[in-house]
C-alpha cells in the first residue's frame, strides 16, 4: 500500500474550485486524509458554503450529520465541538466532509432541514446527545433519550455511568403488584 | 388439612350417613383411605394445576429472544413443560420471561406490563444483561431488572442455552409446588426477601439492594496504570 494520501488526480479539484470561486480565500481551510477532503468553516458562513455546495457542486445527498466532543483532548485548540456534515454527489460518488467548531456556552448553529429534509432527525440526535441547538429547526427535540432527562449523555463531562438516572424508578414488590 | 382427617382436640366428627359416596370418616384420629384414593391439600393440587399451564409473556428486547424463540420451536420445544402458550398480552399471561436488556427508557414499559398481568404471576430474568445490566454498564441500561420488579428465577448465560431456560422453567415449577396458596402467591422465600427490601425502604429506590459503583475516572473506567488519558501516546 502506498504511504502516499495524494491521489493522482484529485477528484475534489471541481470542488475546490468552485468552493474558492464562491468564497476567495480565508472562508474555508482544507485537510486531507487518504482520499478524504475536509473543509473547515467558521459556523456563521457554514450554511451558505452548504447552500453552494448543494445547488452549485451537486451534493444531493446528506449522508451523515454528527458532532464530537473534544473536550480534553490534547493538543486541540479549536472549539470544543465540531459537527460534521457528510455530503455525497450522487452523479459523481464525490464524498465530502463538512466541519464546523461550536463552543460553550450554548452551542448554537443554522439548521439545514431546508437544504436537506433528512438533517431533520439528524440534527434531532446531535441535540439529544451534545446539546447542540440548531436554530430554525422545525421540531428540535429529543429523539433517543427519554423527555425528562436533562443530560446529554455523549458529552465528554458526562460520567459513562450516568448520574443516577438509570436507577431513578419505583420498586415493584411482590406484594405491591 | 387434609380431606378424611380429624383434628386431635376436635369433636370427633360424627359420621356422616353414606350418601353415595364410599369415603367414610373415622372418629379416633386414624384415617382408613379406600382403594384408588389420593389424599391431598387444595393447595397443592392448585399449584399442580398452575405449574404445568405457565402462560409465558416474552418480553424479549435483545438476542436473548431468539433464543427464547429456540425454546418455543420443536427442537426444544418447551411445549413439554406446559409453557407453550405465548401470549403478547400481559392481560393472558402468569409468567413474564425479561429476555434481554432493559433501557432506563423501556423501565416504565415493563413495570406497566407487570402490573397489568394477573395473579398469581411469576418472573424469569434471561441472561446477564436483564440480571445484571452484562456488559452494558452505561447510563441508559438498568443494571438488573429486579431491582424494580419482583423476580423468581435467574438465567445465567449470554445468551444462555435453551436448555438452560428449560431448567428455569423446571426450577420454576418446583418452586410453584411448594409455595403459594390459593389465597396468593406467598412463596415463603419471596416472603422473607420482600421483608429484607422492606426494611431496606428508607435509602432512596435502586441504590438499596446493590451500591451504584462510583465514577472511578472521568471516563468511569478503573485502569490498573491510573486514570486512563484520551490519546495518550505510550511511545512518546
Amino acid at each position: 500500500m502506498s504511504t502516499s494520501t495524494a491521489p493522482t488526480s484529485d477528484r475534489h479539484a471541481a470542488t475546490l474550485t468552485t468552493l474558492s470561486r464562491a468564497f476567495g480565500d480565508g472562508v474555508f481551510s482544507t485537510s486531507r486524509f487518504r482520499d478524504n477532503l475536509r473543509v473547515f468553516v467558521p459556523p456563521s458562513r457554514l450554511l451558505e458554503v452548504l447552500g453552494v455546495l448543494k445547488d452549485t457542486s451537486g451534493f444531493a445527498l446528506l449522508s451523515d450529520l454528527g458532532a464530537t466532543d473534544y473536550l480534553g483532548y490534547p493538543g486541540r485548540t479549536r472549539a470544543r465541538f465540531e459537527v460534521h456534515y457528510v455530503l455525497v454527489n450522487l452523479d459523481t460518488v464525490e464524498r465530502l466532509v463538512v466541519k464546523a467548531g461550536v463552543d460553550d456556552p450554548d452551542p448554537t448553529l443554522q439548521t439545514v432541514v431546508h437544504l436537506w429534509p433528512g438533517a431533520n432527525w439528524m440534527e434531532r440526535e446531535v441535540y439529544d446527545m451534545f446539546g447542540i441547538t440548531f436554530t430554525g429547526h422545525p421540531d428540535l427535540r429529543r429523539i433517543l433519550m427519554p423527555e425528562e432527562f436533562t443530560a446529554f449523555p455523549l458529552r465528554k463531562d458526562y460520567p459513562l455511568r450516568g448520574r443516577g438516572e438509570r436507577h431513578n424508578f419505583p420498586r415493584l414488590s411482590r406484594g405491591e403488584s | 388439612m387434609a380431606i378424611g382427617s380429624t383434628r386431635e382436640t376436635g369433636v370427633p366428627t360424627p359420621a356422616a350417613k353414606p350418601t353415595g359416596s364410599t369415603l367414610t370418616l373415622q372418629p379416633k384420629g386414624t384415617v382408613e383411605v379406600p382403594e384408588n384414593t389420593v389424599l391431598t391439600t387444595i393447595d397443592s393440587v392448585v399449584n399442580y394445576c398452575r405449574k404445568y399451564s405457565l402462560w409465558p409473556m416474552p418480553f424479549a428486547t435483545a438476542c436473548c429472544g431468539i433464543e427464547l424463540m429456540a425454546v418455543g420451536a420443536s427442537r426444544f420445544d418447551i411445549a413439554r413443560f406446559g409453557a407453550e402458550v405465548m401470549r403478547f398480552s400481559p392481560r393472558q399471561c402468569d409468567l413474564m420471561i425479561v429476555a434481554g436488556r432493559v433501557v432506563m427508557k423501556m423501565m416504565p414499559v415493563l413495570q406497566r406490563i407487570w402490573l397489568q398481568m394477573p395473579e398469581p404471576k411469576w418472573c424469569i430474568s434471561m441472561g446477564a444483561c436483564a440480571c445484571s445490566g452484562g456488559v452494558f454498564d452505561t447510563y441508559a441500561v438498568v443494571q438488573g431488572i429486579d431491582r424494580f420488579i419482583p423476580v423468581d428465577a435467574y438465567i445465567p448465560g449470554c445468551p444462555p442455552r435453551p436448555e438452560q431456560i428449560l431448567r428455569s422453567v423446571m426450577d420454576l415449577q418446583a418452586k410453584i409446588q411448594r409455595g403459594g396458596s390459593l389465597a396468593g402467591t406467598g412463596l415463603p422465600e419471596l416472603l422473607e426477601r420482600e421483608k429484607m427490601i422492606a426494611e431496606k425502604r428508607t435509602l432512596p429506590p435502586g441504590f438499596a439492594l446493590a451500591s451504584e459503583r462510583g465514577d472511578e475516572d472521568r471516563f468511569g473506567y478503573r485502569l490498573p496504570g491510573g486514570p486512563g488519558q484520551l490519546g495518550a501516546d505510550e511511545t512518546k
